[in-house]
């Protein structure tokens, strides 16, 4: 077992991670904020993908794809929020869960009906080779940019909820709820802005994800579960929690599937590493979130006290 | 009371007119739609009857599948040994997840029973020796004695049928007991119930682990009934499924989980099977989209009728007096 | 019978409570008064288990339940009501007070026979609706009692559980004049069998009940006494009764 190939697994831990965050950020501040479930979420994932595919075939160009696709995606979100899921905010959490379903549902089979299955986005061509990051260590270039695109909107992010004054009533609105709405903030402004804001991250993680994995219907449901889990263990309505809780994430599941069939191996008979590793890798993330929550149920650092 | 004996004599008399009429697929379809009736059925006590958001009820489902399908693998072909097995899997199961996630609330809550749920989705997913992802094909279907031929299309009807109902008497007893009253308080205020002096979440892990092991006999059931198991039976989108049968049908009405399971798949099957000329002109491959109907008629019931068909047949009884 | 010391809660950069100490005598009727934001409903939250203390002792009846869960202690014998009411609304009067009464005697844990055969439950139930007045609204549904009415059964529900030490939380809370006074009628009628702690602004109420007052000021104890000494303590005056005590 090499350094070069944990640092590598540890890298495309960490790119994993990002995206998760970028999902992960946009949910938790809906759950904090509208305190509205919202499983439609990994959908719109899902459209980034469809809508930045169709955009990059039409343009030919991968970068300006993309960059239309996250303000498209954001629209989409945006009349989601101002049609729909705004008549949800007052009501129970049953029904949120029902009709954001009944939306996956929805939203799946629109897609098909437009796009069919799939379809294809391929990673640009200047970036598919790789880059030697240090002697002996040979990274994807593509790789290294979904990191460091990460980073940046995680930096935005950062800068936007703490530096501005949109921000702040975010924080506060995350926070208490209701004393936000007491002192005068333009609520319903604010949570479509929100729901614009997070859609688009969405948007930008299906994007750029899209040449690494398949782009077809049904990728959202599979990634939403990672988001939730994330939040669960970063505490609801926290940014910071979501990008502690992403990386965490991002990085186990990826180590994990990498190496513990290999270090049941050095212990266990060959054919029970061989059965056991590929399940307990897939069942690490889950076990670390019930110990988390275990000790902390509201996660690591929860926005509301 | 009255129109649940006419349901029920409808109920018995069905698989002998299908009979007749040599329709046999239908009983086996209809044993379908019952096992998925009891499944509902689980899933409405925990979750109308107790308040308990749970959206990870398909894991007990699964559970008493895979337990009562590696029985038959295996060769144990008793149901005696097979169900009872399958019932007390998804029970443990049920209790270490209600253990932990009960521990949450509101939004926490339903996302821990999710991920618990498709975390056995993975575990299962990965276990090679049955089948993995592509499932594993039974030998046969369990085996009751007594001359009681499983095989028998009519026979496992009326077994699963009597089963469904011994599940709804348990259900409308249970809610009108000490039990069911404390739960249906904690729906209704759960800091009162904790401050006249019961431990809160005692009774909601007790409720849980109840449900999963109904859970449990309906995929054990299930399991018999295709004589083939696969771990989509454990996933998320099957427990948004029969959440789905529940607000359906009516949440926290005792029929609730039979109506809406019954009135699903007979939905489903209709416009997979039975394609209408005008649609089809509209829309050559519709068929393929039913999920669009379901996700719409799911979307207009949460928003316009969320008491569900027996809600709605209820109101109806209650203006007419 | 009910002894705190140095009971102290912060939540974030507030300090709800700041070093508590106050204990209540069996039999008596203590009052706990203070303005708007004090910390009463805080404290009392902490005392009935449904708030964790940071810092301090609770002893009840000799034992410490410092750590005790909220249903622990009403086992023992300590009751709360809420004050915001806090009642089962989609039940009956009778149904609210037979919950109550089973939870405390028997096992809930019950699944088969139905709870409407337990005739013993309902005769209990009725007895108290009675004591709190609600005897004509058995059957009512609790949400569509009027707002007197409705703090009677809050009430009735603490009294449910037969507790040795009741903690009333301003339970004339929005009540008129004559709602008032029928709930200072009862109180009169509780103490008689049981130990209350009255959280209460109905100034008028606490000086006719009263046998002892705690004033409780931004979380501090500030005065203990009898109500004619804290009547006339000068600190009392300045924080918090003012020109009230002139009126009365």
């Amino acid at each position: 077992m090499s350094w070069i190939l944990i640092l590598e697994q540890s890298l495309n831990g960490l790119q994993f991670g990002l995206m998760l965050f970028l999902l992960a950020a946009g949910l938790t501040l809906v759950f904090g904020i509208m305190d509205m479930i919202n499983l439609a979420h990994g959908s719109l994932y899902m459209l980034g993908a469809f809508i930045a595919s169709t955009f990059v075939q039409l343009t030919g160009s991968f970068t300006l794809g993309v960059l239309l696709a996250v303000p498209a995606t954001a629209v989409v979100g945006m009349i989601l929020e101002m049609s729909l899921l705004r008549t949800l905010y007052a009501r129970d959490h049953l029904s949120q869960v029902l009709a954001t379903f009944a939306l996956i549902l929805i939203i799946n089979e629109l897609v098909r009906l437009v796009w069919g299955s799939d379809a294809a986005l391929p990673g640009p061509a200047a970036l598919s080779g790789p880059v030697e990051l240090l002697p002996g260590l040979r990274y994807p270039s593509y790789r290294l940019l979904i990191i460091g695109v990460g980073l940046a909107v995680a930096v935005l992010l950062y800068l936007l909820v703490t530096k501005t004054k949109v921000g702040m009533l975010v924080r506060a609105g995350a926070s208490n709820r209701e004393m936000a709405l007491a002192m005068g903030v333009n609520i319903k402004t604010l949570f479509t802005l929100v729901f614009g804001v997070g859609a688009a991250l969405c948007a930008v993680a299906g994007a750029m994800l899209a040449p690494l994995f398949a782009v077809q219907v049904g990728m959202g449901e599979n990634i939403l579960i990672l988001a939730f889990v994330v939040i669960v263990i970063g505490g609801i309505g926290s940014i910071r929690g979501a990008l502690v809780g992403a990386v965490l994430v991002g990085v186990v599941d990826t180590i994990g599937r990498a190496f513990l069939p290999i270090l049941l191996g050095a212990f266990f008979q060959p054919r029970v590493a061989s059965a056991a590793g590929p399940a307990l890798a897939s069942v690490m993330i889950y076990l670390i979130m019930a110990v988390v929550l275990y000790f902390r149920p509201k996660g690591l650092f929860p926005a509301r006290g | 009371m009255k129109r649940s004996l006419v349901v029920l004599a409808l109920l018995i008399v069905y698989p002998l007119a299908m009979q007749a009429i040599d329709h046999l697929f239908y009983v086996s379809f209809a044993s379908r739609l019952l096992i998925y009736a009891i499944a509902a059925t689980s899933l409405n006590l925990v979750l109308g009857y107790g308040g308990m958001i749970s959206f990870g009820h398909a894991a007990f489902v699964g559970a008493g599948a895979y337990v009562a399908s590696i029985a038959l693998a295996e060769g144990v072909t008793s149901a005696w040994i097979g169900w009872p097995a399958a019932i007390l899997a998804s029970a443990l199961l049920a209790w270490v997840i209600g253990a932990i996630s009960l521990r949450t609330r509101g939004v926490y809550f339903i996302m821990i029973t999710l991920a618990f749920a498709q975390m056995m989705f993975y575990l299962v997913n990965s276990m090679k020796a049955y089948g993995g992802d592509e499932g594993l094909t039974l030998p046969q279907r369990a085996t009751l004695g007594f001359g009681l031929d499983l095989a028998n299309e009519v026979v496992f009807y009326y077994v699963v049928l009597a089963l469904l109902v011994a599940i709804l008497y348990c259900l409308h007893r249970l809610v009108h007991s000490r039990f069911g009253r404390v739960m249906v308080a904690i729906r209704e205020n759960e800091a009162r119930v904790e401050a006249i002096g019961l431990p809160v979440y005692r009774y909601q892990l007790a409720c849980f682990v109840i449900a999963g092991a109904a859970g449990g006999l309906a995929g054990a059931l299930l399991a018999s009934h295709g004589k083939y198991v696969n771990p989509n039976v454990l996933h998320w989108v099957q427990s948004g499924t029969l959440m789905i049968m529940v607000i359906l049908g009516g949440v926290g009405h005792l029929w609730g989980g039979v109506i809406g399971a019954v009135a699903l798949l007979t939905l489903e099957h209709a416009i997979a099977d039975y394609p209408v000329p005008w649609l089809t002109q509209l829309a050559p491959n519709y068929q393929q989209h039913a999920n669009l109907g379901v996700g719409l008629v799911l979307l207009l019931i949460v928003l316009f009728a969320p008491q569900g068909i027996a809600g709605l047949l209820s109101r109806k009884r209650h203006a007419r007096a | 019978m009910l002894e705190l010391k140095q009971v102290s809660k912060r939540f974030g950069g507030v300090v709800a409570t700041d070093n508590v100490t106050l204990d209540v005598a069996q039999g008596e009727v203590h009052a706990l008064i203070g303005p708007n934001g004090a910390g009463k409903t805080t404290l009392i939250s902490q005392i009935s288990g449904s708030l964790d203390v940071d810092s301090g002792e609770i002893t009840f009846q000799g034992s410490p339940i410092t750590r005790a869960k909220q249903y622990e202690r009403v086992k023992a014998g300590l009751a709360r009501s809420y004050q915001i009411t806090s009642i089962f609304k989609r039940f009956s009067v009778l149904d609210n007070l037979a919950l109550a009464v089973q939870a405390r005697s028997g096992s809930s844990f019950s699944f088969w026979r139905p709870v409407a055969s337990e005739a013993a439950l309902f005769e209990e139930a009725r007895v108290l609706a009675g004591e709190v007045g609600l005897s004509e609204k058995l059957h009512s549904l609790a949400a569509t009692l009027a707002h007197g009415e409705q703090r009677a059964l809050e009430v009735g529900l603490a009294l449910a559980t037969r507790p040795k030490l009741v903690l009333l939380d301003e339970p004339m809370a929005g009540m008129g004049p004559e709602e008032s006074a029928r709930m200072i009628e009862l109180i009169g009628k509780v103490r008689a069998k049981l130990t209350v702690l009255l959280v209460e602004h109905d100034m008028d109420a606490v000086f006719r009940l009263a046998d002892r007052i705690t004033v409780l000021v931004n979380g501090r104890v500030i005065a203990t006494g009898t109500p004619g000494k804290i009547r006339a303590d000068a600190e009392v005056r300045r924080a918090y009764l003012g020109d009230e005590v002139a009126a009365a």
